[in-house]
């Protein structure tokens, strides 16, 4: 138990810092747009239910609804056609030890920013490890790319051969999976694919095989340049919903201060 | 004739604003058919189906010959002015208000003698051009305008009372993203609206008819229909300067139930056409009930951009249409709600659109001028409905002449195994 | 096809006439100004009410009573009962009907009664349930009410036969000094041509002093054959001749004469003479422009000559055409259907000698004229009435 008290104490004391990497659940914050043919994600939507008025004289509250991917949110396995057999494939069927782990962050801010479709590939992996060391297995890896500081149109950066983000190049992910046996990959963009995703083959490489190696993904994540390199530990356990493909959540850091 | 309307000065903000007060709406029940005549802009009384005779003041008995079929039919405008008089006191509110107000006795060529409201550019004991239009309590009245046009007729008071005309008013159009949104803002604009307000969701995703938009010169408002904290913000905002709000936000899919085989679109279209509506009615309907006599700029109508498909179901949109019509039965509702503020509610009935979500369908297609110009016709006319092309009026003349057979006519398959 | 000859009404007179003062607002009800007319009455002849067999009731606000509630709230038990929903026409009308019922025994003593209340907000709800054109056809335009309807009518008649604003002010400043003499009227100053002209429009030709004031009062008459009142030793009058009629002329375009005109001749052959001798006149007064054509379609003078004729003659009681010597509703005040009234019973006052300060000197012989109920566009009901002198008092 020493471990665990030992953290308290360090909470206490601020040595360990607790860091939000959530955006605030907005009902104009972005989410993916699929060809209109398609279901669409759906944006988050609050309706006031009473507040301290005539349908409540006391209380104050309001109905919410969303999809599964609206905002910061967690992609379980099922969410994937790659993942469909997966066991444990649901957000309700994971075990709650993936809920907590390791986490490691690529820097990519110079990159994205020179090139806006930047793919991070398997050299951007080896020259982290070069200084960091190999990734340990079971972490959670996150592109940092500081996209999460764009606003507005530029966030989704949509054009009409569709949006612009970066992302991780399809061997790259595949690496992680395969040489690192990753926890799961996190973005600050809208998915775990760039932007121009859709156009590889297969199409949304990072979902594809992410979820079909029955790994997580998180997305629309800030706060990543709060994060040390490595050493941190991430705490993103999605809603328990029955069958859920993935579920917004919020998802915090504990990064040691000292 | 009559002098220009001149855009009116900043309000004074001390200084109260009349009240929304209505002339008299009771009417007997055949008196309706003048009402609903003049609502959508035709001028009607009732003629004996026996002997001919035209009758008025309206009844449920021939004057000549007691038939009791009374249809109403076209009447013809031509008259003589025999007598008038300028009220210069009522008992009642909303003309006390409105004093000098000038009404007459008119001769119809036609026979019946009928006491109407006179524009100000008729001549004493002259000949005039008789017109319906609906007044503030939204029932049916004649009026007797010059036979010939004459400059800024629609400028007179008179006129302000019996129209939503958009000259010098404050538009809130609800939908930038709409294909009719440039030609909406567009008609606007020529027609004299003071400002265009234009709402604009999800401002996180461009689209190409921005540019079109800041070229007309709109006011672009951050306005999502189917997210209330965002009907409210703007209602906020700019709810008391909106004089005209037009409701042009609309999700269309096509397939019944079964072609789509989930609810997903279907709630969708519910959320933006039939909520989105009570969203902006509930945000947006209070403040403008309350100003509507409020000088020239006064708050005047509510309009709502609806399918034909809301009066029978077009099953290849068939889920759509029933959204539509949830959305025209709201509109119904919103008329009555509406109705003691004399806020009119104009609902713009139109066949398939040349929106890419009716590409499958065959022509005739509404072209979005031709919506906006029937719209900004509708307002300036004070009607509460308009039929925007062919196929709107061709199921409108179906669904009066028999909405069953209607039915079956929409909803025949092919021939079958 | 010729009309058959209506049946003299011989035997048949009028007594008791009686009026309540006039208050401008009251807070009571029409139950309460019909029954002190009535009280009024009797006590006048020293009648008990259960003597009545007979009644007759005219009023606007007795709303939801009608006659029929008025006889269990008054503890009245009749043979014959009648209700008269006719306005202006309602007095002429009925006793047509009581003098009927008189002679043919269906009653002894009917008792004609007219009467309503003025609340604060009385006239404005009046309106608002007239009738039912009304409310589809002209009150939508302006809600001028009756103001706005005779306003059109002025405006017709002034472009059809040349009258002028001082021809309609003859008649209302010769009533005002007839009602300086009646303490009852509402009106109790003066008023000068000079003043009538210049009043504030209300509905232009229409002006302040061309309105009658709505007020609370009522008004009442008893009906009975004459050996009744000859056995009573009160004064009464003779009923000589009545005339009705409704809806008349309606293919006119607008309203230049009433109903009058198709049965005067009927009136002048009951009563045995002829316009000239009449020596007191009392026409239904709600606004001048219906003066001047119950002179026309009586046969005062020819149509269109309504305005040579006030211009000629002197209208006030001691003048050489005594008309409204009450006052008239235009100056003594409209109490509802009690309207219809004021003129039968000032004239029946006439003609018995009872009119003390408005008493018409040797009056032998009223016209009574009646007009009412402006349904739509032009008034339909008229009436009009000869009486003679039977006993004075």
């Amino acid at each position: 138990m020493t471990t665990l008290t030992d953290l308290a104490a360090s909470l206490a004391s601020g040595t360990i810092r607790v860091v939000d990497l959530t955006h605030t659940l907005d009902p104009d914050f972005p989410v993916i747009i699929l060809p209109p043919e398609f279901g669409q994600c759906a944006r988050f939507r609050m309706e006031e239910v009473s507040a301290y008025d005539h349908r409540g004289p006391a209380w104050k509250w309001h109905n919410i609804s969303m999809s599964e991917h609206t905002g910061t949110h967690f992609d379980a396995p099922s969410h994937w056609v790659s993942g469909r057999d997966v066991p444990f494939g649901s957000v309700d069927a994971i075990s709650p030890k993936n809920f907590v782990g390791p986490v490691v962050v690529i820097d990519c801010v110079a990159q994205s920013n020179a090139n806006e479709d930047y793919e991070m590939v398997i050299d951007d992996i080896t020259a982290w490890e070069k200084q960091h060391g190999t990734i340990p297995n079971g972490s959670w890896i996150m592109m940092r790319t500081d996209w999460s500081k764009r606003q507005g149109a530029a966030y989704l950066n949509m054009r009409e051969d569709g949006p612009h983000s970066p992302g991780p190049a399809p061997e790259a992910i595949k690496f992680l999976i395969d040489e690192r046996d990753i926890l799961g990959f996190g973005t600050e963009t809208v998915g775990t694919d760039s932007g121009q995703g859709s156009h590889a083959v297969p199409p949304y490489p990072a979902h594809y095989y992410l979820h079909g190696a029955g790994k997580f993904g998180l997305q629309c994540l800030s706060g990543l340049d709060q994060l040390p390199a490595t050493g941190a530990i991430l705490i993103a356990a999605p809603l328990k919903i029955k069958d859920g493909t993935g579920s917004p959540l919020r998802v915090l850091a504990m990064v040691d201060n000292t | 004739m009559t002098d220009p309307l001149l855009a009116p000065p900043k309000k004074n903000p001390q200084q109260r604003s009349t009240s929304p007060t209505r002339p008299p709406e009771m009417r007997s029940r055949a008196a309706l058919g003048l009402t609903a005549a003049a609502a959508e802009g035709r001028l009607a009384l009732q003629c004996c189906s026996e002997c001919a005779t035209w009758q008025y003041p309206p009844r449920d008995a021939c004057v000549a010959c007691l038939s009791n079929d009374l249809p109403w039919v076209d009447f013809p405008p031509q008259g003589q002015l025999l007598a008038e008089t300028t009220v210069q006191t009522s008992p009642r509110l909303y003309y006390r208000e409105r004093v000098p107000w000038r009404i007459g006795t008119v001769k119809t060529d036609a026979g019946p003698m009928i006491i109407v409201h006179i524009h100000p550019d008729v001549t004493p004991q002259s000949a005039i051009h008789l017109t319906a239009h609906l007044d503030r309590a939204g029932q049916g009245v004649l009026v007797a305008m010059p036979p010939q046009e004459t400059p800024n007729a629609m400028d007179a008071p008179l006129m302000r009372e019996l129209t939503a005309d958009p000259k010098h008013r404050r538009v809130l159009l609800t939908d930038a993203r709409a294909e009719n949104a440039p030609a909406m803002a567009k008609a606007l604009k020529d027609a004299g609206a003071a400002i265009i307000f234009i709402g604009e969701s999800e401002s996180w995703r461009p689209y190409t008819a921005r540019a079109a938009l800041q070229e007309i010169g709109v006011e672009f408002m951050p306005l999502d229909v189917t997210d209330t904290l965002s009907v409210q913000t703007l209602a906020g905002e700019i709810g008391g300067k909106t004089d005209i709000l037009i409701n042009n936000a609309q999700f269309v899919r096509p397939g019944g139930a079964l072609a789509r085989g989930d609810v997903g679109f279907a709630q969708n279209e519910m959320d933006v056409n039939y909520f989105g509506m009570m969203r902006l009615a509930q945000a947006f309907g209070p403040g403008m009930c309350k100003r509507t006599a409020d000088e020239a700029n006064s708050a005047v109508a509510w309009v709502n951009l609806l399918h034909i498909g809301a009066l029978a179901n077009t099953p290849e949109y068939g889920a759509f249409a029933a959204s539509q019509s949830a959305a025209h039965s709201l509109s119904q509702s919103l008329r009555s709600e509406f109705r003691t503020a004399g806020l009119r509610v104009m609902n713009v009935f139109s066949g398939p659109t040349e929106s890419d979500w009716f590409a499958s369908l065959p022509p005739p297609k509404v072209l979005p001028q031709s919506l906006a110009r029937d719209v900004i016709k509708g307002l300036q006319a004070g009607v509460e409905d308009v039929w925007s092309g062919d196929i709107a009026k061709d199921v409108r003349d179906r669904f009066r002449r028999d909405p069953k057979v209607l039915e079956r006519e929409l909803t025949f398959g092919g021939d079958g195994p | 096809m010729t009309r058959r000859a209506p049946a003299s009404y011989h035997g048949v007179v009028l007594t008791a006439p009686f009026s309540t003062p006039y208050q401008r607002y009251s807070i009571d009800t029409a139950h309460h100004w019909i029954a002190r007319a009535l009280k009024g009455s009797l006590d006048s002849v020293g009648l008990k009410k259960s003597q009545l067999d007979g009644f007759s009731v005219s009023s606007f606000t007795l709303f939801p009573d009608s006659a029929v509630g008025l006889t269990q709230h008054l503890g009245l038990s009749t043979r014959w009962l009648d209700h008269v929903p006719m306005g202006g026409a309602s007095a002429g009308v009925a006793l047509r009907r009581a003098a009927r019922a008189v002679q043919a025994g269906d009653a002894d003593i009917v008792a004609c009664v007219a009467g309503d209340t003025n609340h604060i907000d009385s006239f404005r709800q009046l309106l608002s349930s007239f009738s039912r054109f009304a409310m589809d056809a002209s009150y939508p335009y302006g809600y001028g009410g009756p103001n706005a309807n005779f306003a059109l009518l002025t405006d017709h008649y002034m472009n059809e036969f040349g009258a002028t604003r001082t021809d309609f002010g003859r008649i209302c400043v010769s009533q005002r000094d007839n009602a300086l003499k009646n303490p009852r009227a509402v009106m109790q100053k003066p008023l000068t041509l000079d003043q009538y002209l210049k009043a504030r429009l209300i509905a232009d030709p229409i002006a302040l002093f061309d309105c009658v004031m709505p007020c609370a009062g009522a008004e009442s008459f008893l009906v009975m054959h004459e050996d009744k009142a000859l056995q009573l030793g009160i004064p009464f009058a003779r009923l000589t001749a009545a005339i009705e009629r409704h809806n008349a002329h309606a293919d006119d375009p607008m309203q230049l004469r009433g109903g009058w005109t198709l049965d005067r001749d009927t009136l002048w052959e009951m009563a045995g003479c002829t316009p000239l001798d009449i020596d007191v006149m009392q026409t239904y007064d709600d606004y001048p422009v219906i003066v001047m054509m119950q002179f026309e379609d009586l046969g005062m003078c020819e149509k269109g000559e309504g305005p040579t004729f006030v211009r000629d003659h002197d209208l006030t009681i001691n003048g050489n055409f005594p008309h409204n010597t009450s006052g008239g509703q235009l100056s003594a005040g409209q109490a509802g259907a009690a309207g219809g009234f004021i003129g039968m019973v000032e004239a029946l006052r006439q003609v018995t000698g009872q009119a003390s300060g408005t008493q018409v000197k040797d009056a032998a012989r009223a016209l009574v004229t009646g007009f009412g109920m402006i349904n739509y566009d032009r008034g339909l009901c008229t009436s009009a009435t000869v009486l003679e002198t039977g006993v004075r008092a």
